[in-house]
Parts: C-alpha cells; structure tokens; sequence
C-alpha cells in the first residue's frame, strides 16, 4: 500500500479573519479502505473538516492532501473525484426530478458517456436497493430513500472514500437502519473508505477507528472499544453513551466484571449470559 | 405525505402527440398561435379548427377533460365574444335587442375572435397536457442552444428551471407543514378581514423563506462536492430525438398551413 488516502498536516481553519478558529492545529492520516468516525459534540468542527476533505472550503493552515494530491485550487476537482459526500438533509441534496435523474447529474458533471451513465445508474440502484424506484419523484420517497438515492449517486462516480456526514441524524429509526445497513453491505463488498461523521456513540461501534473532536481541536483517537472505557471524559465533552455501555458500566459499578467492553446488544447479552459460568 | 401531487396538468400517457419531440410540439405550437392571426375566412377558422379538434383526439385524453381544463379562460372568450357584439358598429344591422341593434360584422368579429382565443389556448394547453415540465426544459434548453453564441445562459436557464420543478412540491408541502404549525399556535388564516389574513400570512412567509435560503445554500453546496463546474463538459442523460413521427408531425403541420392560404380571403 502507498500513502495514506487522507492526511491532514497541522490544519487550521476559520470562516472568517474576525471568527474564532473552528479547527485548531489538526493531524491525522486515514489510510485505503479503512472505516473511520468523527464524533464531536454541535459544531465541534466535524463537518467543517468534511468541507475541507474535498476543497469546499480551504484552510488558512497546514495541508491537506487527498489521494495523493494537495487539496488546492488546481486539484480540486480530480479531488472531487475521489471524495463522495452524503449531507445530512435528505431534500436539499436531491438535484433531479427523478431517481434516475438525481444519478445522473454527478456523472453528467464529469462527462461520463450515456451507455455508461445508463449502466452505472442501473448497477448503483441495485446496490442499494433502490431499483424500484428510478423514475419517482423525490416529494414521493421518504428520508432513508432519498439517503440511499444520494449514496448511489456518490457510488456512481467511483470515488476511493465516502462522507457521510451525519446522514442519519434527520432520519426516523427505519430510515436510520436502512442507511446504516446499506453502508455495512458496502464496507464489506467494495475496497472503499468510509469516513461516518455523527454525534451519536451508537454509530461508530463498526469503525475501524474514531476520531473525537472537541471544540475545533482533535480530542482523541482510538478503536470504538477503547472509546467505552472514557465514558466519564465522554460525556464531559458533551456525547451522549449508548444504552448497552452505561448499562456495562453501571453493572462493573455494581461488582459484575464484564470480560469485554460489550459494543451491542449482542455482545452484552453474551456477555451476561456467560457471566455465571465464569464465576 | 402527498403523494398525488402533480406539477402542471400533465396527464400520463402513451399517444403519438405525448410521444412527439417536445421541441417537434413547442415549435409546431409556437407557429400555429402565429399563423391563427392569418385566418380571415368561414374555411380558413374551419381549417384550424380541424386540425386543433384532431389534434386533440389524437391524444387519447378525454375531449371535456380538456375543455374542462380551460374553465379559468371560458369567461374570457365568453365576454371577448359580447364585447365585440356590442361594441362594433359596421355592416348591417341583423336584430335588435331591446332596442339595442346589433350588427351583422359585430356577430362575425366576435366570433372570430373568441375562436382564435379559444384555439390558442386549446393548443398551447395540448403541450402541457401531453409533455411533462422537465421534458419542456429540455426542449426548451435545445431550441435556445444557439443563443449561447450570444452568452445566453441557456445551460444555466434549464437547470434553474429543472431545480424549481424539483422543489416545488417540497416547498409545497413544507408550506402545509409551517401553516398546520402556525395554526396550532393560534395563527387564524381562514377568517377574518382581508387585512387581517394578510397579517397572517407573515408567520407564514418568514419561515418558509428562511428554509428556502437553507435549502438554497445547501443544494449549492451539495451540487459543487458533486462535480458541477457549470454547462462546459457535461454530458446529458435526458436526451431527444426527432423520429419519423416528428418529420410526419412537421408534414401535416405545414399541409395545415398551405391550406390556409389557399382558404383565406
Ligand atoms: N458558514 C459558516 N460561517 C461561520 N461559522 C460557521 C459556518 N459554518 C459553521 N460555522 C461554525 O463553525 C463551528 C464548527 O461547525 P461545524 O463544522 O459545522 O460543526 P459540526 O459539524 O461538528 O456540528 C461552529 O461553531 C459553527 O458555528
Ligand atoms: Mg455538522
């Protein structure tokens, strides 16, 4: 393997000469094919950091390179190429009237020829489940539809990583576990990164490594399992912990030693219910 | 969710006028409102009347639907008609109505008249029914094509055009969403005075356009980390093509209109 796919050298950003720093100083690399989360609580600088990946703002210092490249005026659209980027508002990332449509416009932009649009909008519909719908209206889907629309319209374009930035925080919970198992299916079939940006713990148990912002400035970096055991530092910073880590931990209150830092529900009823046979 | 919502009078279907090239029908209609100011003569009006009554037939939608679809109009050629009828003074005088005399080229400008207002918007109202908006943007952004020698926008134009299509509904439906809001907090847009109901538009108007300048700066932002750079290099999926039936389309169209010098007086 060659470099990293992302690397950020001494980052800051602001959004304005009389604003405060949004980011402050920030390192770190993300390598090919990895599976990485930002968490950070309300306007931590996560999706800021997103903007800066594929040039939609530029930093006043350090560099950021992407796929090799400097993000900067020259490269900025072969960066495009390789960055996809799912917003959060499901409507206002919609740019067709259709489906089908809505694909087409990010292939459009890079004047793939139509056989080919025709076959990559087909084969992307398929990905995510969606090929029922290639001629409905966006007014006729709901969130997690529309999400999913968005997600084959950045697949199209064969990009090296995916953002997704909050993508689920305005959806209901079937919505939410539509996208979130499209995107497990992807991370397992394709060679791709992904880079999931959410407030939310719940979201970054299937990360390969998580990244915690806090206040514009890098807080931590660490595995999801490691993440559980600052629970205290956690929610000092402003995150909420899921159900099954406060319950873990509640229970090691109570002198029940779990082995492992239960991430799921699975993991925790495993971990109970071998629990007395260990003893 | 509303789900019956549709943009314009649009009425799905498979007959050979929803199948024209939108620019074959935007081009043959354009012409047709043109030449209807050449009709002068009993058989020239028949002419176009003919060719707008098959027109119509030919798109399979029900001919009252139509009709019915032209009810906002109706008064208008109605009163065109009596306008003309009382106010025209010249040729002889066929009846009195109350002492009123009415005139013999009063009874034909009249009509004349109202049957051109009627075909026109027949005709013009044939396109809408049978081609969905964004198929009329795309022939639109085509016919236009060479004003970008002039810096026309044209790409830009269409793709203002698709956008606002594509929002309508949403802002549609999130304006019933602010006012079911609104309504729960006390605000009351069915009575009162007109000024009142004008008041309560307000609450109404501010936060829907806070969220369209949202949506805007979002969409903006969204369409750029998607690779627009503007009309230069991109490729079209939507694409149109002029088939037998159009050439057939053009044929008859200008049958139509030897016809009508020929009828003309
Ligand atoms: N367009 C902008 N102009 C000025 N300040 C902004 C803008 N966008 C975000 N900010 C500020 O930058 C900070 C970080 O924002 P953001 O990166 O969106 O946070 P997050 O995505 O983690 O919630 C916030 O304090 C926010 O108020
Ligand atoms: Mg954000």
């Amino acid at each position: 393997m060659s470099g990293p796919l992302i690397e950020f050298q001494n980052v800051s950003f602001r959004y304005g000469e009389d604003q405060p720093w949004v980011l402050k100083n920030v390192n770190f690399t993300i390598g090919e094919g990895e599976s990485i989360a930002i968490i950070g609580h309300n306007g931590s600088g996560k999706s800021t950091i997103a903007k800066l990946i594929n040039g939609l703002l530029s930093p006043q210092a350090g560099k950021i390179f992407v796929d090799g490249m400097r993000v900067n005026e020259k490269n900025i659209w072969a960066v495009r190429k390789s960055v996809g980027m799912v917003f959060q508002n499901p409507d206002n990332q919609f740019v067709g009237t259709t489906v089908r449509d809505d694909i087409a416009f990010g292939l459009e932009n890079r004047g793939i020829p139509r056989e080919e649009m025709i076959r990559r909008i087909e084969e992307c519909l398929t990905v995510v489940n969606m090929s029922d719908y290639v001629q409905h209206e966006p007014h006729r889907l709901s969130g997690g539809q529309k999400q999913r629309v968005a997600i084959a319209g950045v697949l199209a374009i064969l990009p090296k990583v995916i953002i997704l930035d909050e993508a689920t925080s305005m959806l209901d919970p079937k919505g939410r576990s539509e996208i979130v198992d499209t995107v497990s299916a992807l991370k397992n079939n394709r060679h791709m990164s992904f880079i999931t940006i959410t407030h939310d713990l719940n979201e970054i148990i299937h990360a390969d490594r998580v990244i915690v912002m806090n206040d514009g400035e890098l807080w931590l970096e660490a595995t999801p399992r490691q993440l559980f055991t600052k629970k205290d530092e956690l929610v000092q910073i402003g995150l909420n912990i899921p159900f099954v880590a406060r319950l873990a931990e509640e229970l090691t209150r109570v002198g029940v030693e779990l082995e492992k830092h239960p991430l799921n529900h699975e993991e925790l009823l495993e971990e109970l219910w071998t629990y007395h046979s260990k003893m | 969710m509303n789900n019956t919502l549709i943009i314009g009078q649009y009425v799905p279907g498979n007959s050979l006028v929803h199948r024209l090239d939108p620019r074959t029908k935007i081009v043959i209609i354009f012409f047709f409102v043109f030449f209807i100011f050449f009709a002068n003569s009993p058989a020239s009006y028949g002419l176009l009347t003919l060719f707008a009554i098959t027109s119509a037939l030919t798109t399979k939608i029900k001919l009252p639907y139509i009709l019915k679809g032209l009810k906002p109009v109706w008064f208008l050629i109605v009163f065109t008609f009596f306008l003309h009828l009382f106010v025209t003074k010249e040729g002889e005088v066929l009846l009195h109505i109350f002492t009123y005399p009415i005139y013999s080229d009063a009874v034909s400008q009249g009509t004349a008249i109202s049957l051109r207002f009627f075909l026109l918007i027949m005709v013009t109202s044939l396109l809408t029914l049978t081609t969905t908006p964004i198929e009329i943007t795309d022939a639109i952004e085509s016919l236009l094509h060479p004003l970008k020698r002039i810096n026309f926008p044209v790409h830009e134009l269409a793709l203002m055009m698709s956008i606002s299509l594509r929002f309508i509904p949403t802002l549609i439906q999130e304006t019933e969403k602010i006012s079911k809001a609104q309504a729960s907090r006390g605000v009351d847009f069915k009575t009162g005075s007109i000024k009142d109901r004008m008041q309560a538009i307000v609450p109404l108007l501010v936060p829907l356009f806070v969220s369209a300048f949202k949506r805007a700066e979002d969409l903006a932002m969204a369409m750029e980390a998607r690779g627009y750079q503007g009309g230069e290099g991109r490729t079209k999926l939507r694409q149109l093509r002029v088939e037998k039936r159009d050439i057939l389309a053009y044929v008859l169209f200008v049958c139509v209109l030897i016809g009508l010098f020929f009828t003309r007086s």
